[in-house]
């Protein structure tokens, strides 16, 4: 299947799992179900093509969204960081010739809300109101079902630095349950270039090395559903580039889903299939980084973030025209 | 490919931790010094005292050991609950309790990896510091026996409830709270009567005495050093009482780690 017509139909199989933010409890996703909800994002499903529409049909879909946020609100005393949003992320388990996963980029600025949603998917944070639903578990009261499932790697959270990084990787591995922790740390240390530094302090390591390292872990239990924040921040640009195609060959590889939050619009250009902006804790936009280029007449995704973030665009005319 | 998840406790996991601390002190020479240093200063400090009232006072004399008794039994106390306090906040020093809280590690699992390897670092620190009571003041705590063993128990038991609260503190208010790992514990200093009987205390604070489980533990060790009897009696309510002090320690902890997810704590602890 060539590039475009796999980018299209990875985009649809987001709009129809999108619109459906809450599914019936204990009944599977199907894509007719999918297909029959009214759409609440920007989206239309003009853009599925025949070819594509045939390749839904031969595709098997996880029963549940590898997350489900529905009206999701966090309010700390006098501040609402998270203001009543709703989404869902299909799971990654699709068959077929289609390509599988998914990657969803977590736009907006400072205290936009991402930080604060990543962490309520992850259970870190109690939300006052709404329901977070990950691989079919409610969160965070049920995060133990599926917490050996998920991972996630953030320049803001370190590893213990006087463990070298094959001792880490090591107590990550048994925390996680891995099977063979050993032959796991080996195939990663391959993947991720570490077999140089693998017995030497973390503390020790270059940002760069630190981040791979970071990686190998989110990686350990390769998980359904990884959450990245900011994963490629503060590193070089070579070492950048090495990451996210690492983070591509992951998800095409494992099927997985990727939730990533980021500053960087040339990422999120490059990785994402659907972008998801925030602004004051509601979502501002919702759609794939191409069609949100059209809509707003912008050449990249960084005078689109500029335009929701300083109000420029209140209503772009697509926006408009592709309201139900 | 990860194991399917584990519906309950998972002893696996706890080795996992209880690896991860131990890697920590193996690599840190210093950090083995410190667990020794303060009990081998606070042991000489009052084992030289004792020998020199031993001599100046019948009933000291008689009581030979007691200070250094109570120095020894403090330190399990004290070391008991700073170890267990310590390793959880090199979490927080470490910036690491963001990637603990998302792996499937469990908060009791996490308690008692602490449990164990707060009982490493006492080890760690006292042995030495027992050996050297031995040599220089002819103090065998070991040759205690039975009463030892009932004497450690008990107080280790109430260092992890203390440590469970001070955790729990440090979880919900961040790193501003981590002076309560050296200082809560000290409380305990006068009101448990590490030093003298209770009946020293004004009535009122007797009550109080009578609450906390280690008052139980000195008054058996002077019981037992100066009268020659194990007061099987004491233990026995010391135990109680620790159980019920765990019991409440771990709710509150729970009850914090809650508040923390309520809050936000845990991702600005993890930042």
């Amino acid at each position: 299947m060539d590039a475009c017509v796999r980018r299209h139909a990875t985009r649809s199989l987001h709009v129809t799992a999108r619109a459906s933010a809450s599914p019936p409890r204990g009944l599977g996703l199907s894509l007719t179900h999918l297909l029959r909800e009214p759409r609440r994002t920007v989206t239309s499903p003009r853009i599925r093509s025949p070819i594509v529409e045939s390749h839904f049909r031969s595709m098997t879909v996880s029963p549940e969204p590898a997350v489900s946020v529905d009206r999701l609100v966090k309010k700390y005393k006098s501040t609402t960081a998270v203001d009543g949003i709703s989404f869902s992320l299909p799971a990654g388990s699709v068959t077929g010739s289609l390509p599988a996963g998914s990657v969803t980029g977590l736009l907006g600025g400072n205290g936009a809300g991402k930080t604060t949603t990543i962490a309520m998917i992850m259970g870190l944070v109690m939300p006052t109101s709404g329901r977070v639903e990950v691989l079919g578990a409610e969160m965070p009261r049920q995060r133990y079902h599926v917490l050996q499932r998920m991972n996630f790697e953030s320049p803001y959270v370190d590893m213990p630095m006087r463990l070298t990084v094959r001792q880490n990787l090591d107590v990550f591995g048994r925390l996680y349950g891995v099977a063979d922790i050993a032959g796991r740390i080996a195939r990663l240390s391959q993947e991720l270039a570490l077999t140089e530094f693998i017995d030497r302090p973390t503390g020790k390591l270059s940002s760069g090395q630190k981040t791979r390292v970071s990686l190998a872990k989110a990686l350990l239990n390769e998980p359904d559903l990884l959450l990245l924040d900011e994963p490629t921040a503060s590193l070089d640009p070579d070492t950048a580039d090495w990451v996210r195609s690492h983070l591509e060959r992951y998800r095409r590889e494992h099927a997985a889903t990727l939730l990533l939050a980021s500053h960087n619009m040339a990422e999120v250009e490059r990785l994402c299939d659907r972008v998801i902006i925030m602004k004051r804790g509601r979502i501002e936009d919702d759609d794939t980084p191409a069609r949100l280029l059209t809509r707003y007449g912008r050449q990249n995704l960084e005078d689109v973030f500029l335009d929701v973030a300083r109000g420029r665009v209140e209503t772009p005319a697509a926006f408009a025209e592709d309201r139900p | 490919m990860s194991a399917p998840a584990s519906a309950g406790f998972s002893a696996a996991r706890v080795f996992a931790m209880v690896l991860r601390y131990w890697y920590v002190l193996r690599s840190s020479w210093p950090r083995l010094m410190e667990l020794v240093y303060w009990p081998m200063v606070q042991m000489l400090t009052w084992g030289f005292l004792q020998h020199y009232i031993g001599q100046n006072a019948g009933y000291f004399a008689r009581a030979g050991g007691t200070f250094i008794g109570a120095v020894l039994l403090w330190d399990i106390l004290f070391r008991g609950q700073l170890g267990f306090s310590v390793s959880f906040l090199e979490e927080m020093w470490a910036r690491n309790l963001g990637n603990l809280m998302m792996s499937p590690l469990r908060p009791m699992e996490f308690i008692a990896a602490l449990m164990v390897v707060s009982v490493i670092r006492l080890l760690i620190g006292m042995v030495p510091v027992m050996l050297v009571a031995s040599g220089l003041f002819g103090f065998n705590l070991l040759g205690l026996g039975v009463a030892l063993a009932a004497f450690f128990f008990n107080l280790i038991f109430t260092s992890w409830s203390i440590g469970i609260v001070v955790s729990g503190l440090v979880l919900r208010n961040g790193l501003g709270a981590e002076s309560l790992a050296w200082t809560l514990m000290f409380i305990f200093l006068p009101l448990t009567c590490v030093y003298y009987p209770v009946a020293t205390l004004p009535a009122v604070l007797q009550y109080v005495a009578w609450l906390l489980p280690p008052t139980y533990v000195f008054e058996g060790m002077r019981a037992l050093l100066i009268d020659h009897v194990f007061r099987t009696d004491l233990m026995g309510t010391a135990l109680v009482l620790n159980a019920g002090l765990f019991a409440l320690s771990a709710f509150v902890f729970l009850k914090l780690l809650d508040s923390a997810r309520r809050h936000g704590s845990l991702v600005q602890a993890g930042e």
